[in-house]
Formats: structure tokens, sequence, C-alpha cells
């Protein structure tokens, strides 16, 4: 599904992806975990195509296509999804209207004819209740007034209607008490399957109680410096990153 | 097809180029030579065959526009117009002059008519084309006229309306915007060749948006255009001005006039889409559009509210007002300006509170883009009479790019303790961070703008009419096409 091959990013004159590999196959749920600044979210930015970050070497490819030379929206549509850590506000667009937007640019792109408002409304409904997201709140503007937690859960909703091949989940735990993180996790676990791939981003070993990985890397300056199965989160969660950051600095 | 698009100058250009057809300064003659003075005027009132009362206010109209000087105020440039070197009458169009069908027409156009999804019949008469066969709208206007005769409703060409119902004409017209208002509506005062009359009955709600019809109607609009608009007590109409498709005009410079009387209880919702030649994406050619609108809400309860979405044009100059004179009158006025490239939109309303317990609310959505520069400019006044007049105004600016400007002047006079004005406004920019979330989700950034765009004019597209609303939606995105990226 998705390879990554010595990949260095900048930022600025700043290298901050210091070559990354990695792997992930069909329906793998990988987890990348690192201290703050090791690079975590200038990786899901990167996948997902967002100006700013320079590519010094290396390459990414998604189903054997070179990844990085898509537009953003390019790769939306062949099905990569970022649930963003700071999920943006958009005065005036409705919730709903938004993913009939998002949903019909998508289909578009693979040359589907758009949803028509019956089947899209059904397609919806059949995603929120899990999610607990109420009709009042697809009414209301993208992400406006909306607190923490439901910012996240609009985040799941969205991947949930868009249905993509990979999500890149960057840091969906940030902000969230336990009940929000259940039902997040719940809905992310919900789209889980032998065809979607999922590279979860964060900084706590708790997420990955509800998203349990296959695999788990630990970020440190801009490498990845340790891969293993889900016990290294929990490894993790005793020790801290100082023995990486530690190695780093000798 | 159309003079205006591939060959859209100065009037000076247009003017000469015209000249080439050699008219002749024979009074009997279809068009009347260029330039203007009483004997044009006295041209164009024999040929619509006018009583000797609006001649007579022509002339006065006239007379003081020689004494008038070109407003300065607002802050739009552009090259000083010769007024001498303009026609101020030519007879209608024969549809021979047109294209002879939308192979001739430019395929730019058609592009953008395709992209409203306007359909085939209406994509000629829009383009100019002779189409001898207009079926459909023939037979639906036909419907309409009918349906409209039965409620008592009068709706038709103003020229009609002097010949047909003289006492109401003669009563109103003048009486919202006097001959002597201003440089352009005083200059329409002696010119005027066209536009629509409405009269709505005691207590009748118009049986429908006098929309569809007009839009069909609309292939000869003219550059002086004037409108009035009449509802008697109790009564309710929706008015639809203008068309998201842009049309064929030859005229560079456009003066028209609104008035609308709205009696005791009455309602008037007027609305327009304005899409006017801007001109090209350096700044060359487009309309002049210079337009004084206004209502007075006459009796108590009366409402009038004002909607519209100006994306053309390459001067927009136009502050639909309301002088709320009733009790408790209520006056709205809901706008969205977009320029782009090089045009120019200086536009805002004037809200005159004489009565007491009056109410006003104005929304405006600036939009500025390119090189373009947007003005709100609105002047919310209450008089001493009038206790208790609220103003809620709300304005918001977004700038796309660095080159466009955003202004807001707002004026604000009180001479009543007992009234509240409250004057909201704010600027902002579409961020990096919003168009690539939208772009993450798929949409390109051109969608994602247009998404953007429509969702901060939100609370004034809502007032439009359901079908213009989901037109005028598209339009924004068509307007603002190449200002990112």
């Amino acid at each position: 599904m998705l390879v990554i091959e010595n990949l260095h990013v900048s930022v600025g004159d700043k290298p901050v992806l210091r070559g990354i590999d990695l792997e992930i196959a069909a329906g793998e749920v990988h987890a990348i975990m690192g201290p703050n600044g090791s690079g975590k979210s200038t990786l899901s930015y990167v996948l997902a195509g967002r100006e700013g970050y320079e590519v010094t070497a290396g390459r990414a490819l998604f189903e054997g296509r070179d990844l990085l030379a898509q537009a953003p929206e390019e790769r939306a549509a062949d099905g990569l999804f970022l649930a963003f850590q700071y999920p943006v506000e958009l005065p005036g667009v409705t919730n709903m209207n938004f993913l009939k937007e998002s949903v019909n640019a998508v289909r578009a792109k693979r040359d589907e004819g758009p949803l028509d408002a019956m089947q899209f409304l059904k397609h919806v409904r059949a995603k929120t209740s899990q999610l607990a997201i109420t009709d009042e709140m697809l009414r209301r503007a993208v992400n406006v007034g909306f607190s923490g937690g439901e910012k996240k859960r609009n985040e799941v909703l969205q991947m949930a209607v868009l249905e993509p091949k990979l999500a890149v989940l960057d840091e969906t735990d940030s902000g969230l008490d336990i009940d929000a993180l259940k039902i997040v996790s719940e809905g992310v676990n919900a789209l889980r399957s032998p065809e979607r791939s999922m590279l979860v981003i964060t900084h706590y070993q708790r997420l990955l109680n509800h998203i349990v990985p296959d695999r788990v890397h630990v970020l440190a300056h801009g490498r990845i410096v340790d891969s293993g199965g889900r016990e290294l989160a929990e490894k993790l969660e005793a020790s801290g990153y100082a023995d990486y950051e530690a190695t780093e600095a000798a | 097809m159309n003079a205006s698009i591939d060959n859209a100058d100065h009037v000076e250009d247009l003017a000469g180029e015209r000249y080439q057809y050699g008219f002749v300064t024979d009074i009997e003659a279809e068009t009347a030579p260029p330039g203007l003075n009483e004997d044009i005027i006295r041209f164009i009132s024999a040929k619509k065959e006018e009583p000797e009362w609006l001649l007579d206010w022509r002339l006065k109209a006239y007379r003081h526009w020689l004494e008038m000087e070109e407003p300065e105020w607002a802050k739009v440039a552009y090259p000083p117009i010769d007024f001498q070197d303009a026609y101020y009458y030519s007879a209608p169009k024969t549809s021979a002059d047109g294209p002879k069908s939308l192979d001739e027409v430019d395929p730019e156009l058609l592009r953008t008519y395709e992209k409203l999804g306007i359909p085939l019949v209406e994509q000629q008469m829009l383009a100019g084309v002779a189409v001898d066969a207009v079926f459909d709208s023939v037979s639906v206007a036909t419907t309409f006229k009918k349906k409209l005769a039965e409620a008592g409703v009068i709706f038709c060409p103003i020229s009609e309306a002097v010949r047909d119902h003289p006492e109401l004409v003669q009563k109103y017209m003048g009486s919202v915007v006097p001959y002597s208002d201003n440089y352009y509506a005083t200059l329409n005062s002696a010119v005027f060749t066209d536009g629509s009359f409405v009269y709505v009955p005691k207590g009748v709600r118009c049986p429908m948006e006098l929309s569809t019809y007009f839009r069909i109607n609309a292939a000869n609009t003219g550059q002086f255009e004037r409108t009035l608009i009449i509802a008697d007590e109790g009564s309710y109409v929706s008015y639809l001005e203008g068309c998201t498709a842009p049309m064929r005009d030859e005229n560079q410079l456009h003066a028209a006039v609104v008035e609308l009387v709205a009696h005791k209880d009455a309602e008037i919702k007027y609305s327009t889409v304005q899409n006017w030649y801007p001109g090209d994406a350096n700044g060359v050619g487009g309309i002049y559009n210079f337009v004084t609108k206004r209502g007075i809400c006459e009796g108590d309860n009366a409402k009038i509210s004002w909607t519209q979405v100006e994306t053309g044009s390459a001067i927009t100059w136009k502050y639909p007002s309301c002088i709320l004179k009733g009790a408790n009158s209520v006056g709205e006025f809901y706008s969205v300006a977009i320029t782009n490239n090089y045009q120019q939109a200086d536009t805002g309303t004037k809200m005159i509170h004489l009565g007491p317990g009056t109410r006003s609310t104005i929304i405006s959505k600036g939009i500025s883009a390119g090189r373009g520069q947007n003005t709100y400019r609105g002047l919310v006044r209450i008089q001493p009479k009038a206790h208790g007049a609220r103003n809620y105004t709300q304005c918001d600016s977004m700038l796309i790019g660095q080159e466009c400007g955003a202004h807001t002047v707002p004026y604000i006079e009180s001479r009543n303790h007992s009234a509240q004005v409250e004057h909201e406004a704010t600027t902002a920019r579409i961020s990096e961070d919003q168009l690539f979330y939208c772009r993450q989700r798929g949409l390109s950034d051109e969608e994602a703008v247009t998404l953007i765009v429509n969702g901060f004019c939100r609370e004034v597209l809502k007032e439009l009419p359901m079908e213009f609303a989901v037109e005028a939606q598209k339009l924004l995105g068509i307007t603002l096409e190449g200002a990112v990226g």
C-alpha cells in the first residue's frame, strides 16, 4: 500500500526527516510514536502534500505510484486521508455541504458520477450514529465552535464518509477526554478492514490501547530508531523516550 | 458575437466603430445621432409617443444635469466619460445583427453558460442568437401574463405604463429618486429609454416571483433603464433583476434608476444578480455601472428588502437605499460584491430612519481578488422622530491575494437618543490551512476557494430566491477563476 524509502525532508534550511524507511501493507495498522519535535507531524503533512516541506531525498510510493509528485487533491482521490491534529474551521460552510463537496470531488476525479441528495444522505446517516454525531452538528459550519472532541469525531466522520485506502491519523487523541477517546477509537476501529491501511501518529501509548496496531515505530530526530510489535508501545509507556533521545545525542 | 466582449474598449472606440455605419441626423431615423441635447430628448420622447408632462420632466432633468458635476467621492478610478460621444437612443435591435447560431458565439462565453447550467434556448437568447422560434418563452410569457392579470398585478415595460397607466406613473415616478437627485440619476431621468413597471394592488400577494418572465424578456435591457415598483397596502411582491449569465451588451455606460414604493403593511423584495462584462484580465473594457436604487417605506409596517450579488462590471457604483418613513417599517440590505482582476466596486446602502420604531439590517460581504478594489460605503441616519429606531450593520471583507484592496466607509448619524445603532466589521483572508484542508479532502484549489467564498457569503445568498441562489453560488466560483494558484 505505502512504501517510504530513505525520505529526507527539510523545512526551510532545517532537515526534519532524515531518512525514513517504512512499509505498510494493505490492512495493516502502524503506529508512529515519538517525542515532540521528532518529525511526526511533518511526516503526515509530507504524505498529504502540504506546501512548505522540501523533499531533499528519497521517495514515497502509494500503491506503486509516486505519491510525492501528486497534488494533495489527487492523493485524496487516490484514497489517502489525513485526520488533522488541528482540524480547520470553514465559516459558513456547513458540515453536510463540506462532506458532499468532498465526496463528489473525489468521485469526479475517479470518473464516477456525483451522488444525488438521497444517496448521499443515506451514506452519511450510516456513519453518524456510531460517532455520536447529531444532525445539528451536520448543519453547523465545519469545525466552527466545535469542542476538541467534536472536532476529532468530525475528522473520523469525514474519514468514514470518504472511505480511504490509507488513513493517516495525526495525534487524533490529543485533547480528548477518556469518553471522547473511546468514541473516536471505536469509530476508527470500525473502519479497519483487510483493504484499508492506517498510520496512527501519537505521542502517547494510551490511544494504542484502543486502536491496537500491528506494528509500532519510534521516531526520534527525524529517523525511525526502533520498530516492533504492540509491546514496544507498552515498553515506551514505562520507560519514556529518554533512551532514544539520549542515543541520538551520544 | 458581441462587440462588448471582443472589442470592449472605451466609450470613444465603441462610438467610433458605430459611426462607420453612417448614422444620419434625420430626426425620423431609428437611431439618434450621438451626443446629448434637448433635440435628442425630444426625439426620444416623440419616439415613445410620450405625453407632454413627461417630456417637460425629461427636459427639466436635462437642464439640471447641465449644471451638475460628475461625482468624484467614490473610490473608483476611470478615464473621463465623454457624454457627447455616446448614443442615447437606438431602436430595439433586430435579431439579424446577431450571430446566426451558437457556433458563431465566443466559446469562452459558452463555457460559462455551460458551467452555470443554462438551458440551450436561453443560451441562444443571452448570446443574442437569432432565434425566431423561441416557442417556450412565448408561451410561458403568455401564461404568466394571464396569471398576473387575474391577480390584478400590472407588470409591463415602463413605456407601456406611461401610455396605459399614466396616472400611476405620473404620481410615483421621481417620488423616491427626484430628477435632481444625483448626476447619473438625473441623466437617466432625461434620457431613460425603458425598464419595468410593477403595480401590486391592495392586499394582493403577487402570485409568482417576477423573475423567469423577466429573464426571458431581458434580452434588450438597455443602458438607461428605469424601473418603478409600487406595492399598495398589504401587498407583497418579489422581483428579480438581472441574470447570472454574462449578457451581451454594447453600451459601456449604464446608469439605471430603480424606485420602490411600499405602502402600509406592504413588502417588496428586490433581488439583483449583476454580471455585466467586467473587462478582460488586464482591465481593458467592461461596463461602467452607475446605479441609483432607492425605496420608500411610505406606510406603517412596510418592508423593503434589497439583496444583491454584484460580480460583473468594470466599475460598480450603487447604493440601494431605504427611506423608512412609516412607523415600524423595516429596511434590509444584503450584499455580496466581488471584484477580481481590475474591477472596482464602491457599493453599500443608505438607511434613512424617519419614523418611530423603524428597523434596518445591513449585511455586506465584499470579496477582493486580483487587483480588485472593493469598498463598502454605507449611511445609517436616524432622524429626530425615529424613536426607538434600530440598525444592525455587519461588513465583512475577504481578501484573496496580495494586490487587492478592501475598504469600509460607514457613516452613522443619529439624532435620536433612544436609537440603537450597531456596526461590526471584519476582514479575513483565505488561509493556507483552509485551502490545504479542503484539498486534502479532494477539492481542487478553485473548488476550495468557491466553497470557502460561498460559506463567507452564506448569510446573503440564503436571502436569494432558491433558483437564483444555486446559480449565484456557481457564479461566485466562476468570477474568481484564476484568482488563486
